[in-house]
């Protein structure tokens, strides 16, 4: 960390010394942050701009990009196939979302106290999170076939109940892959919530239990409005993993990547085919920015709703 | 400084490694498939063999990222010197300038017209050809003789007609007690083959014509076609002798053995063949009451990149022709399995005998060759019609419809470019 | 296990026993064998002949490591292995380099801009990757970047949110400690590194799990980014073979085995460091 032009170490030394201290640190703190800078702008602020900027052109990746105004918007607004993509990404949202929380609280809330193989137990629903999506897809996949290789038709067959088509099917197929994402995520939010409920001071409850409190009221009372902070991190973060969701959705369809008829398909997956498939990168650009305005929205309205429920 | 004398140590030792062999490298590209990735493995040793100045890069992509992996690679301007595209991508690879146009003064026009099949010529375009293919493919029936017997069928005998194999299906499909199919009458799915069996083959056995002879307009959606895609729905709606995505692709379910027929092409071969634990057999895709039989036949070509230029577009040059040759042509039979390009190589005597070629070889002569605009998509608008029929229970009628006017749309939007 | 055992156990410990405490304890053992009833039977199946597929019985009745034989003899997995191990460890140890040190000045400096700097890092939080994929695709074509491991990496080597993590955690440091060291005549990077980041460790390990997880499960941009099977990640390659396989299970369930068995490793070794990092990172974060 040598500093300034190298005339000499002594000139160096000198100029350095000149510095008060104050003025030293402020110096060390712009080296700390000049790589960092470079890094920010060039490969996180220039390439939002540069998104924007390419929503509005006609960039295919084989000729020069060319400025053609919103018609890349006005395009994808008219394409029903956008809105029904648009109508997926928010179901993975909407049931994705709340189910998983709903899960991982209540586990949560029951593992914590208990003490018998807590460890153990806590290990099995946290060793998903640990797997990768790609290959996890794969597995599901299996999972969902029709007889004679499905393993759940095949549980459903065993108790003679009627087979169910899954991925074969418009109405099961997009929450037949939600349910893989759930399941990956769940681990993570049930350890979340258990420190988030381990940091609630245990005077609280004391306090509650002297004053009659019930169970069922202290859960609302005291554990719930305390945990808001936990509960906040968590919404944001699992909602934005929904609006997000790709890995699974790619591998559990390759035959009919989105299907059937486009009914599983979310946003990050018409991006990847406009724009790696069909290589029309400027109307891609034009779906990423309508993904940054969801995600931008849904993430501001969750922190404002949850603000004001105080 | 020592270790920089070492770097350039090693960087001379290196440079005169290559000094020495004077090798020109050239790079093939080509998607994955087992056997087709061997028997290029098996050209290349053979080629390098007999021209030690030259040295071929096997490069694979998956399938379904191949083009892009192509586009991706001019893009970024290093793109490969030979590569392999299929028939229907011409106009892309083109319009892209992926590819450049053969040379005539090396690869002849009338040498090529008159030594390979014509259906060579969907890799013309103006004056020039874009490209040469290996080998050319078709349809066949694959049917299960183990199933035929069980189900008193006799094994030597497959359907011949549409009526036969609908008889055969139901004969063969298998289903429990709650009523689910546990082994299908046929395999099926317009995902795999079925789209071409269906556009190039039942829609002309049914009086029809797919598109027009200029290929801009789609012609199916007529009295012809709706009795086709009828009759081929109907194997899963009314008679329910297949269920789609059953063991999720049609092959799938063929080589466990829990689909007694599957229509298949060429290409299957290879990986059929390490069935062992029932005896399968080959026949024409079914005649119709006429006995008017159609069928589907496509190939991929190979072609020389934009990017390659001298030396290294002569080494080019002459890999493409040993690809082409008659001796490469015999390798790729016994590896892949797919029937050669060259009419004196497949029509001989032997092939036409052979109980499996033989049946391919014949369904090259009343093949016919879709010309996509957009292959993806256009099996996509398959695809979606199936879907919509075998999902959402769409009568064929609409279903068709509703296809044609998709796949019109996807033809205007290239042919208005 | 039983219901009677576990009573006794519980009795053992001095506590309580009410049915429903053993009622509850039976529900969340049961769900939480539902949770590893797809990694059993993926293990399973990795472990039948192709034959055997079709038996849906757990416990394979001939066990075999044929699959895996065939699967790993070939080498590409051992080669997406060691490039995922490569990718992620590199950029885990950028992430723990960069963002401690960003962290580190932001919130033990002070001087003009720190708050612009700070907010100007937070919001990148709200740019989704895949808004970024497209120019980053330019970017890294023109620069030569694509198919190599720099090109895999590079979007990740700094993250917002282990800036902020980081920050969190170095505010927590007390002043004396650093001023201590700055009497001592040691330079400012030497306190950062020799003094501020030791009182830190509990956060660096937090960061570095889930950095080196997040990028060993990465799919979406090395998808993207690669085109030889040389230099797919394991996810990515993965799934290229699952394809290529043809829905042959026993082998796709094989490769998902070997994609899955090295983090199953990792975790039942540090298995309390990583439950206590994400517990950190979640609260902190």
């Amino acid at each position: 960390m040598s500093s300034v032009t190298g005339t000499g170490p002594a000139v160096e030394a000198r100029l350095w010394d000149r510095f008060t201290i104050r003025q030293k640190r402020v110096m060390w703190a712009w080296a700390f942050l000049a790589v960092p800078i470079v890094f920010y702008v060039g490969i996180r602020f220039y390439p939002t701009f540069q998104a924007f900027w390419l929503s509005f052109t006609n960039w295919d990746l084989l000729r020069p990009a060319q400025f053609i105004g919103i018609a890349n918007y006005q395009r994808m607004f008219a394409d029903p196939q956008f809105w029904q993509v648009f109508r997926n990404t928010f179901a993975y949202l909407i049931i994705g979302a709340p189910v998983s929380l709903v899960i991982s609280f209540v586990v949560a809330y029951y593992l914590d106290r208990v003490r018998f193989m807590h460890g153990f137990i806590r290990a099995l629903y946290f060793l998903p999170f640990l797997t990768t999506a790609a290959a996890m897809a794969w597995v599901w996949r299996w999972f969902y076939q029709p007889v004679p290789i499905g393993m759940i038709n095949g549980l459903l067959a065993n108790f003679g109940l009627p087979s169910q088509p899954f991925l074969r099917s418009t109405e099961q197929a997009l929450p037949a892959i939600m349910v893989t994402a759930i399941w990956a995520g769940l681990g993570f939010q049930i350890i979340i919530f258990i420190a988030g409920l381990r940091a609630i001071p245990s005077t609280f409850y004391e306090a509650a239990r002297i004053d009659g409190l019930g169970d069922w009221a202290i859960l609302r009372k005291i554990t719930l409005p305390l945990l808001k902070p936990t509960t906040v991190f968590l919404v944001v973060f699992s909602s934005i993993g929904f609006l997000r969701i790709f890995d699974q959705v790619y591998n559990m369809t390759t035959n009919d990547p989105g299907g059937p008829l486009n009914s599983t398909k979310p946003l990050v997956l018409m991006i990847y085919q406009t724009a790696f498939s069909s290589y029309q990168m400027g109307y891609a650009a034009a779906q990423t920015v309508v993904l940054f305005t969801i995600l931008l929205v849904v993430s501001l309205m969750q922190l404002w709703v949850l603000r004001e429920q105080k | 400084m020592k270790k920089a004398k070492l770097a350039g140590l090693a960087a001379g030792i290196s440079f005169m490694a290559l000094g020495s062999a004077q090798a020109v490298e050239i790079e093939y590209w080509q998607y994955v498939f087992d056997t087709r990735v061997q028997a290029m493995d098996q050209l290349i040793a053979n080629f390098e063999a007999a021209n030690p100045d030259i040295t071929v890069k096997h490069v694979t992509f998956p399938y379904a990222d191949y083009q892009t992996r192509v586009v991706a690679a001019k893009v970024a301007g290093q793109g490969p010197d030979v590569v392999q595209l299929f028939y229907g991508w011409l106009d892309n690879f083109v319009a892209g300038q992926l590819i450049q146009p053969l040379d005539p003064a090396v690869f002849p026009h009338e040498e090529i017209e008159s030594e390979f099949f014509p259906i060579v010529s969907a890799m013309k375009r103006g004056e020039d050809y874009y490209g040469l293919p290996t080998a050319v493919r078709s349809l066949a029936l694959f049917y299960n003789k183990a199933l035929f017997e069980e189900a008193g069928l006799d094994p030597d005998n497959p359907p011949q007609t549409l009526d036969e194999l609908l008889a055969a299906a139901e004969a063969t499909v298998k289903r429990d007690g709650a009523g689910n199919i546990t082994s299908v009458g046929i395999a099926m799915g317009m995902a795999a083959q079925d789209h071409h069996w269906w556009r190039e083959g039942l829609i002309r056995q049914f009086g029809g014509q797919p598109y027009s002879d200029d290929g801009r307009t789609v012609t199916y959606n007529d009295e012809a076609g709706i009795a086709a895609t009828t009759w081929q729905a109907d194997l899963y709606r009314t008679h329910i002798v297949t269920q789609i995505a059953f063991m999720d692709e049609p092959q799938a379910a063929f080589r466990a053995g829990m689909a007694a027929m599957s229509i298949d092409g060429t290409f299957r071969l290879g990986a059929f063949d390490s069935i062992e634990s029932f005896e399968w057999g080959v026949t024409e895709l079914p005649a119709n009451d006429e006995g008017m039989r159609s069928n589907y036949a496509s190939y991929f070509a190979n072609a020389i990149g934009a990017g390659a230029s001298g030396e290294e577009l002569a080494a080019a040059e002459k890999f493409l022709a040993y690809v082409s040759s008659p001796e490469a042509m015999e390798i790729w039979l016994a590896v892949v399995g797919e029937l050669p390009a060259r009419q004196e190589v497949a029509l001989t005597e032997e092939n036409l005998a052979d109980p499996i070629y033989g049946p391919f070889l014949k369904g090259l002569e009343y093949a016919h060759t879709t010309q996509f605009v957009d292959e993806a998509a256009q099996r996509q608008v398959a695809i979606d019609m199936e879907a919509r029929m075998s999902i959402q229970g769409q009568e064929p009628a609409a279903a068709l419809a509703e296809a044609a006017a998709q796949e019109q749309a996807i033809l205007d939007a290239f042919y208005s470019r | 296990m039983t219901a009677a055992t576990v009573s006794s156990e519980l009795a053992a410990n001095g506590r309580n026993i009410r049915p429903g405490r053993v009622i509850t304890w039976t529900l969340l053992l049961i769900g939480g064998l539902i949770m590893v009833t797809p990694l059993l039977y993926m293990f399973s199946t990795s472990l039948k002949t192709a034959g055997q597929v079709y038996d849906l019985r757990l416990i394979p009745a001939a066990p075999t490591l044929d699959n895996y034989i065939r699967v790993v003899s070939d080498g590409r997995f051992l080669r997406w292995f060691l490039n995922s191990t490569f990718v992620a460890l590199a950029v885990t140890v950028s992430n723990v380099f960069f963002d401690s040190l960003v962290g580190y000045t932001l919130a033990k400096f002070e001087f003009r801009g720190r708050y612009f700097v700070f907010l100007a890092i937070l919001s990148t939080l709200m740019i989704p990757t895949e808004m970024l994929v497209i120019p980053w695709y330019l970017m890294s074509s023109q620069l030569g970047w694509i198919d190599s491991y720099w090109g895999i990496m590079f979007p990740g080597m700094m993250t917002a949110f282990g800036t902020f993590l980081m920050k969190q955690f170095f505010e927590g440091v007390p002043n004396d400690f650093l001023e201590a060291a700055r009497v001592d005549g040691l330079n400012e990077f030497t306190i950062w590194w020799k003094i501020a980041m030791p009182m830190v460790t509990p956060a660096i390990s937090a960061l570095a799990i889930f950095t080196f997880l997040g990028n060993w499960t990465a799919f979406f941009w090395p998808l993207i980014v690669t085109t030889s099977r040389e230099l797919y990640t394991l996810p990515v390659g993965l799934s290229s073979f699952a394809v290529e396989q043809s829905i042959q299970w026993e082998m796709i369930m094989t490769g998902a085995a070997l994609a899955t068995i090295p983090t199953l490793l990792v975790f039942l070794l540090l298995q309390r460091y990583i439950v206590r990092g994400v517990m950190l990172a979640g609260l902190k974060g």
